[in-house]
């Protein structure tokens, strides 16, 4: 878990591998799949933008939330009114004993539209609730929790209970949320129909590009001054604090930027499936969203992505064969990575990419004929990939070097 | 030492705190002039790290004053009671690992404190220049872009000791700086806490009573939470109480 600014340009969250990512995204999976596999791919990567919070969160400020489908929720829930109130328009409600309201709110005997339905008519108050609701929320959780003090353990647990508590709210308030089923049936943005083959194209490509520009932003608040602050935080707490910060607004931040992001995510997983509901929201969904970062490397925004991919693949493949061992699975999964590649996908890569590329290039040379000075030759640009190396091997006097070019480099 | 002037810098009064009725500082009264290196020795459990502690608002008083520069630091949170000038070095090294030692000192530049303040934080002329001074007051600047968690356990010291002379504090506390040093290590620290000492008020914390006497202006001696003896090093060590629970054994 080295860390030093050479990492931004050539490790798992360089620029090269961002780039390399959107190549997979916007070019390769769509030539790739057929509409339906892509969907599915669109779907995947929403969860990849709560994956990616996590990794800002949990990787870098060392604050783990096993609550953040509360956030993907919100930003769902947000973008599934809008889309509800504009499925549910007089005309087509009409068989209703209240037309011009949702299909559930009528089922449940609620003759009038909530008032805090009243501004989901308006997309620009749809758009800014998927960004302010989640974050103010967060702000709330983060600043009862972190100013005083509660963190690790405890804050894992109480944001648990936040997505239990949010689910039972859900489901308990039928009328008003669409209950167990959630907001389904949702057709239509200003007019145009989501559930085309067109729009799901469309919406795939559109959440692709948000997610790179995404990553793109968040990578460029981790090699501030602010990044290399998250990083002291996680290893001294008390440091940080005696050097004249105040620690609770830096977690409070970082909460609600991973909130944020999560939102945005939700948002778009309503646009591409085309309901939400509860089951999105609660500890489990929670927990994979973890799991997902976990595999992909938690210190690894790019990484995290493909984590995701993976491991949703994974459970579209296994759960269709073996439904009940899923579960077991993904837990299992969990476990392992803990404890045998504590840094993930993006770890193994960073940790065997230097070999891997001096291997493809000794195989290229041997193609070519070109004699072996040359795969000699290329071994010097490859070192930087070395910094990645755990600590106690990464301290040779190459080592000082790579990183000064680092300095040079800035 | 001008007795007569009342201008301490630093100013405790019937500080007190008590962790589940244990008295671990029971009414200290303890005065530190700029300038000033003092050094508060006494046995385990005497209450010395606990009351750095209370001067830099990691643990709150149960009563008493902290007075610095004029300002109450009782009330204080830690990062306000840092930013009034109170640098705290902890016992055991306290270093970002992770972190170049450039990083490290760069971190503890006193600018760009808040959240969106680090996001605009830029690595100005001004902030390498004193990385740069303060690296070679504490002798690393050779070890600039090392990892610190490469660093010897000396050069850590020094290290956190370096981040807290970014920050320009005017009250300096170290607890047990040479703990784990070298005779070599001890003797170029007490060289270096001489040099630092210089425009502002120093507290240290430390057993090694060689090198006590090399450093200390005055001597404090703390036992069960109270100051059972302060003057010179001479007079401390001299006095009979003294001799009985801590310099005898």
């Amino acid at each position: 878990m080295t860390f030093s600014l050479k990492k931004f340009f050539s490790g798992s969250n360089g620029w090269v591998s961002i780039a390399l990512l959107a190549v997979v995204i916007l070019v390769v999976f769509p030539l790739a799949f057929d509409l339906f596999r892509l969907n599915l791919t669109g779907k995947y990567l929403t969860y990849a933008f709560v994956a990616i919070g996590l990794v800002t969160l949990w990787g870098y400020g060392g604050v783990l939330s096993l609550g953040q489908g509360v956030f993907f929720g919100l930003g769902g829930y947000a973008m599934a009114m809008f889309l509800k109130l504009e499925a549910s328009d007089p005309e087509s409600t009409k068989i209703q004993s209240t037309p011009g309201i949702p299909d559930f709110m009528d089922w449940n005997q609620i003759t009038a539209l909530p008032w805090f339905w009243e501004p989901f008519h308006s997309f620009t108050f749809t758009l800014l609730a998927i960004l302010v609701v989640p974050a103010l929320f967060a702000y709330f959780i983060g600043a009862a929790m972190f100013k005083r003090r509660v963190g690790g353990v405890y804050f894992a647990i109480i944001t648990q209970a936040i997505a239990l508590i949010l689910t039972i709210l859900i489901i308990g308030q039928q009328g008003y949320t669409g209950g167990a089923n959630g907001m389904t049936d949702l057709k239509t943005l200003h007019g145009w129909d989501i559930r085309t083959d067109s729009a799901k194209y469309i919406l795939y490509f559109l959440t692709g590009a948000i997610l790179i520009g995404v990553i793109a932003g968040l990578r460029w608040m981790l090699a501030t001054k602010f990044g290399r602050l998250l990083l002291a935080m996680r290893d001294r707490e008390d440091r940080v604090r005696f050097s004249g910060y105040d620690v609770a607004n830096f977690k409070i931040f970082m909460f609600c930027i991973a909130a944020i992001v999560s939102a945005i995510g939700g948002a778009l997983f309503t646009l591409q499936v085309g309901f939400m509901s509860p089951s999105f929201v609660g500890i489990v969904p929670s927990i994979e969203m973890v799991i997902f970062t976990a595999v992909g490397g938690r210190m690894s925004l790019v990484g995290a992505v493909y984590g995701a991919l993976l491991v949703n693949a994974g459970k579209t493949l296994f759960s269709e064969s073996f439904p009940e061992l899923w579960l077991l699975l993904m837990g299992g999964l969990f476990i392992a990575v803990v404890m045998f590649f504590p840094n993930g996908l993006a770890g193994l890569y960073e940790k065997h990419s230097a070999k891997l590329k001096m291997l493809l290039q000794s195989l290229l040379a041997r193609r070519g004929q070109v004699a072996p000075a040359p795969v000699s030759a290329t071994v010097t640009p490859l070192e930087p990939e070395k910094i990645v190396i755990p600590k106690a091997r990464a301290r040779s006097s190459k080592g000082k070097k790579r990183v000064l070019t680092s300095e040079g480099s800035r | 030492m001008n007795a007569a002037r009342k201008e301490f810098a630093l100013t405790v009064e019937d500080l007190s705190v008590s962790f589940d009725g244990f008295k671990a500082v029971d009414g200290v009264n303890l005065y530190v002039e700029r300038d000033e290196l003092r050094v508060i020795i006494g046995p385990n459990g005497a209450g010395k790290t606990t009351l750095l502690d209370l001067i830099c608002g990691k643990t709150k008083a149960s009563q008493g004053t902290i007075k610095f520069k004029e300002r109450e630091l009782t009330k204080m949170a830690e990062y306000e009671v840092v930013r009034s000038g109170v640098g705290r070095k902890f016992q055991t090294p306290s270093i970002y690992e992770n972190l170049t030692v450039y990083e490290n000192l760069e971190v503890s530049f006193p600018r760009g404190r808040s959240v969106f303040g680090c996001l605009a934080f830029k690595r100005t002329p001004d902030v390498t220049e004193r990385v740069n001074a303060i690296a070679e007051t504490i002798n690393l600047q050779d070890h600039l872009q090392r990892e610190a968690g490469a660093l010897s356990h000396g050069q850590k010291q020094w290290l956190e000791i370096g981040m807290l002379l970014m920050q320009e504090p005017e009250l300096l506390m170290l607890d047990e700086p040479v703990a784990g040093m070298s005779v070599k290590e001890r003797e170029q620290t007490a060289e270096l806490l001489q040099r630092i000492c210089k425009g502002r008020s120093v507290i240290v914390i430390e057993h090694d009573m060689q090198f006590v006497k090399n450093i200390a202006h005055r001597v404090t001696v703390l036992h069960q939470g109270k100051v059972l003896c302060e003057g010179s090093i001479d007079k401390v060590q001299s006095d009979p109480k003294v001799i009985e629970v801590y310099l005898g054994h």
